[in-house]
């Protein structure tokens, strides 16, 4: 029983912890100065820690892998608006 | 137990399991693209008053918002682990964890409201009598306005939902393991979990290295 | 065809202690009901009915402009009340009428059918869909009631925010509402496509009606979310007074045009993907043909939905874009025009050779084939930056864009109604009347809207109510066709309503048609299928043995 219990907690509870570690990192490194890295830095800490979230919690790869194009849909979008808004902006 | 929780027009539990956490995930994909309406905004002033975003992004308070992120995780692990309980046959233990996961949630609420009892003490709300006179600093904060005030709008309804699953998971333990509710409940929180994780260094960790 | 068409069939009958079930019109008779149904079929008919409500009511807002414009002076209305009838009919008839048009009610009722499946994979949501439909579109009469808005459809900033002293906000919300509307059926519609189809129903044999309400799901569920979060931002920036477009506070109003067009370019998809759909059903069916490059139907289908999110800069080119980026959204929207330009030559492919029925279905798929090819050209001039520098905001923009969404989708819905009138209630339609109908809506549509081209080019600008005499003769063209398009949209009421009650009663198949809706009873029952639903090749019209002159050809 106390197994079964242990089995159910160890992903979920090394994923959290590895989660804690990053949002110590993600906080610790927006004081150190790198000028526009820093937004690079803490966006790809966040990614990461999305990935987490999506593929332990919300296991992406244990289910049906329509799930998985729909997760895909909605940051692919995103890029695609991000690419088309930034050709406006970008070279005004 | 397969019986009572089909619903028409499904004739098999498992096709209904796929179909609902699909339609969830279909539903998430739309709820990224909702939020992405902001990021786009967000990232074009940021590139257009970089000055202004930089020294508005000092403003907000860092502790109440590392606090909350923090929070917010462990309510998504208390949640992932009550799915996973669930489906284990450990039903009481799948109740408690909800329990923990609405406490979780409320406490975010609530530290939310003391933060913005903060900020609005600050007179961080655009407006006469905002502190800053940098170009594009109000509209980082309607920014932060708007973007944590629709997150705590999700925040809300995944309670909501949540608290649905701990009532109606009380009376019956092994509907929380055999209804495709507790997944997608499930999957809804942790949007609203990544969400936040995403807004946690557009709004907290803005400028901190400047100045 | 025509021979064939009304075989007059023997009603199944529905003799009281039989196992038939009954079918679902008369499957309870309560308001209640309807109201708390969870039958798709159901909910298409409530969903009907208020889009025809609404449609009605965008068509007497028009009609007021048309009026008005009769004369060069502004003698019949002020510009105000001019104003924000143009309004009214631009937000009514794209968010309330032609949005929900055909996924809601065709796709709703057929999606299933087509499928082989009882219902919508979630029929609650189903029916919260239309619940939020209605709640939008109340906020939209209160608009009405408190004296309208006049913003145009496309709400820009700074005047929606900062200028305008009219009903922005409760507009704003009815469309931001109504938007959960359209991501709850494309979520169930997607969802549904991938999960409930029938054993052997695989993703190549699905009809091309389904494939276009799938890909019209996948863009109302990423683009609505879009526009629903610029409303709300207008509403903050109006109501809460906090800066987000204002420029006189660092905010950038184009950036409003980019989330606006994000969503409402790719919203003409939403509108046409569906008239394409229908009108690969009733061509195929009334050509007796296979319809031509079924796989490239399909993959144009995806493209113009994917390819249309790339697009929307094509309405800025005069905002003060960069002109890098006008280079860049001209070139990706004549991107566009490729897959469009398949799927007019393949229904244009599956009528060679095919033994064509005139009956009215066909005529509105003509009317769509010929109207939609109109639309799409002249897309190509307004894609081209210079061309589109001298015609924007004129009548050739109004023209364009009501030659897609009208003449193509509104002629669509038609061919649908009267196409599939039979299976949903069972009655056959008086097919001379709608022969003439059909045809009166082509030409008055033509008379309305081809003089519209003209004056635009010549430099008439839209949305004034003042305009110089020399422009006169066209608008009274364009105000006459639009009485007789009037005409052509009323005559359907009377005698669909009157087929409803005395109509001739349909068989299962009173076309001969080959998609699996078919082989269900007319009208059918809640769960659709008497006998699970045998599912052959798609379009199976004539028989395999031999290819056909046409075919032989182009292999």
């Amino acid at each position: 029983m106390d197994e079964r219990r242990r089995e159910i907690w160890i992903r979920p509870l090394l994923t959290w912890a590895a989660l804690c570690v990053l949002l110590a990192a993600t906080c610790a490194l927006a004081y150190v100065p790198m000028g526009r890295a820093n937004l690079a830095v803490s966006l790809a800490i966040a990614a990461a820690k999305a990935g987490l979230v999506g593929v332990v919690f919300m296991r992406l790869f244990e289910n049906n892998p329509l799930n998985r194009l729909a997760a895909a849909a909605g940051p692919i979008w995103i890029f695609v608006m991000f690419l088309l808004l930034f050709s406006d902006y970008a070279t005004r | 137990m397969s019986g009572a929780f089909l619903k028409p027009p499904f004739e098999n539990l498992e096709r209904q399991h796929v179909a609902v956490s699909f339609g969830m995930w279909i539903f998430l994909g739309s709820e990224i693209l909702l939020f992405a309406g902001l990021f786009a905004g967000y990232g074009v002033y940021r590139n257009l008053c970089p000055d202004g975003f930089l020294a508005a992004g000092r403003e907000t308070d860092i502790v109440y918002g590392t606090i909350n992120t923090a929070i917010l995780m462990t309510s998504s692990l208390a949640i992932a682990v009550a799915g996973r309980a669930a489906r284990a046959g450990f039903g009481k233990m799948a109740w408690r964890l909800l329990i923990a996961t609405i406490v979780l949630g409320l406490l975010f609420l609530v530290l939310k409201g003391f933060e913005y009892r903060e900020d609005i003490e600050k007179h961080l709300i655009p407006g006469a009598g905002f502190p800053l006179a940098q170009k594009g600093a109000q509209i980082f904060f309607t920014y932060y306005w708007v973007m944590t005030g629709v997150h705590a709008i999700h925040v809300t309804c995944g309670l909501i939902a949540v608290g649905r699953l701990a009532v109606a998971g009380r009376r019956n333990l092994a509907w929380l393991a055999g209804s495709a509710s507790e997944d997608a409940t499930a999957l809804y929180w942790h949007l609203v979990d990544v969400i936040w994780i995403v807004l946690y260094p557009l709004l907290y960790l803005t400028g901190r290295a400047h100045g | 065809m025509s021979d064939v068409a009304h075989p007059a069939a023997p009603d199944h009958p529905a003799t009281p202690g039989s196992a038939v079930p009954p079918d679902y019109l008369h499957d309870g008779h309560t308001l209640r009901s309807w109201l708390f149904t969870t039958d798709h079929k159901r909910i298409a008919i409530l969903f009907a009915l208020s889009i025809t409500l609404f449609f009605f009511i965008g068509a007497i807002a028009i009609s007021v402009v048309r009026l008005e414009l009769v004369t060069p002076a502004g003698d019949l209305v002020s510009d105000d009340t001019y104003n924000k009838m143009f309004t009214l009919h631009g937000i009514v008839m794209v968010w309330f009428f032609l949005i929900p048009s055909i996924p809601a009610t065709f796709g709703n009722f057929l999606l299933p059918l087509m499928i082989g499946a009882k219902d919508l994979a979630f029929p609650r949501i189903n029916v919260l869909s239309w619940y939020l439909y209605v709640a939008g579109a109340l906020l939209t009469v209160v608009t009405i009631i408190a004296g309208g808005v006049d913003t145009g459809w496309t709400f820009y900033v700074p005047y929606s925010t900062m200028f305008s002293n009219t009903a922005v906000l409760t507009a704003a919300m009815g469309v931001f509402v109504n938007g959960f509307s359209s991501v709850l059926t494309g979520v169930n519609f997607i969802a549904t496509t991938h999960v409930l189809r029938a054993p052997g129903m695989t993703w190549f044999r699905l009809p091309l009606f389904v494939w276009a309400m799938y890909a019209t799901s996948l863009v109302m569920v990423l683009a609505t979310p879009v526009l629903a979060m610029t409303l709300l931002l207008i509403v903050v920036e109006r109501w809460f007074d906090l800066p987000v477009f204002d420029a006189s506070r660092g905010g950038d109003p184009l950036l409003f045009q980019h989330l606006f067009w994000f969503y409402s370019h790719p919203a003409v998809y939403i509108m046409v993907l569906p008239a394409m759909g229908v009108a690969s059903e009733l061509i195929a069916c009334f050509a007796r043909r296979r319809l031509f490059g079924y796989s490239f139907m399909v993959y144009a289908l995806v493209a113009i939905a994917v390819i249309g999110f790339f697009v929307w800069g094509h309405h800025m080119f005069v905002s003060g874009q960069s002109p890098y980026a006008n280079v860049v959204f001209s070139f990706l929207s004549f991107m566009v025009a490729v897959p469009s330009a398949i799927k007019v030559f393949n229904w244009t492919a599956t009528l060679y050779r095919g033994s064509i029925g005139f009956d009215a279905p066909m005529l509105y798929a003509f009317g769509f084939l010929g109207l939609f090819t109109i639309g799409g050209l002249t897309g190509l001039f307004l894609a081209t930056v210079p061309i589109d520098i001298h015609v924007t905001d004129t009548y050739f923009v109004v023209a364009h864009f009501h030659y897609i969404m009208v003449g193509g989708t509104v002629s669509a819905f038609f061919g649908a109604l009267h196409f599939w009138w039979p299976k949903i209630t069972g009655r056959l339609y008086p097919e001379t009347l709608a022969r003439i109908a059909a045809v009166l809506m082509f030409f008055g549509f033509n008379l309305t809207f081809f003089p519209q081209f003209v004056m635009g080019y010549l430099g008439m600008p839209r949305r004034y109510h003042v305009y110089p005499p020399e422009f006169q003769i066209y608008h009274v063209l364009s105000t006459s066709g639009a009485a007789l398009l009037g005409v052509a949209y009323v005559m359907p009421l009377f005698y669909l309503i009157w087929s409803f009650r005395w109509g001739a009663r349909a068989g299962a198949n009173p076309w001969r048609a080959k998609g699996l809706e078919w082989q269900a009873p007319s009208p059918p029952p809640r769960d659709n299928f008497l006998t699970p639903p045998v599912v052959g090749e798609p379009y199976d019209y004539h028989p395999p043995e031999g290819p056909t002159a046409a075919e032989e050809q182009v292999a």
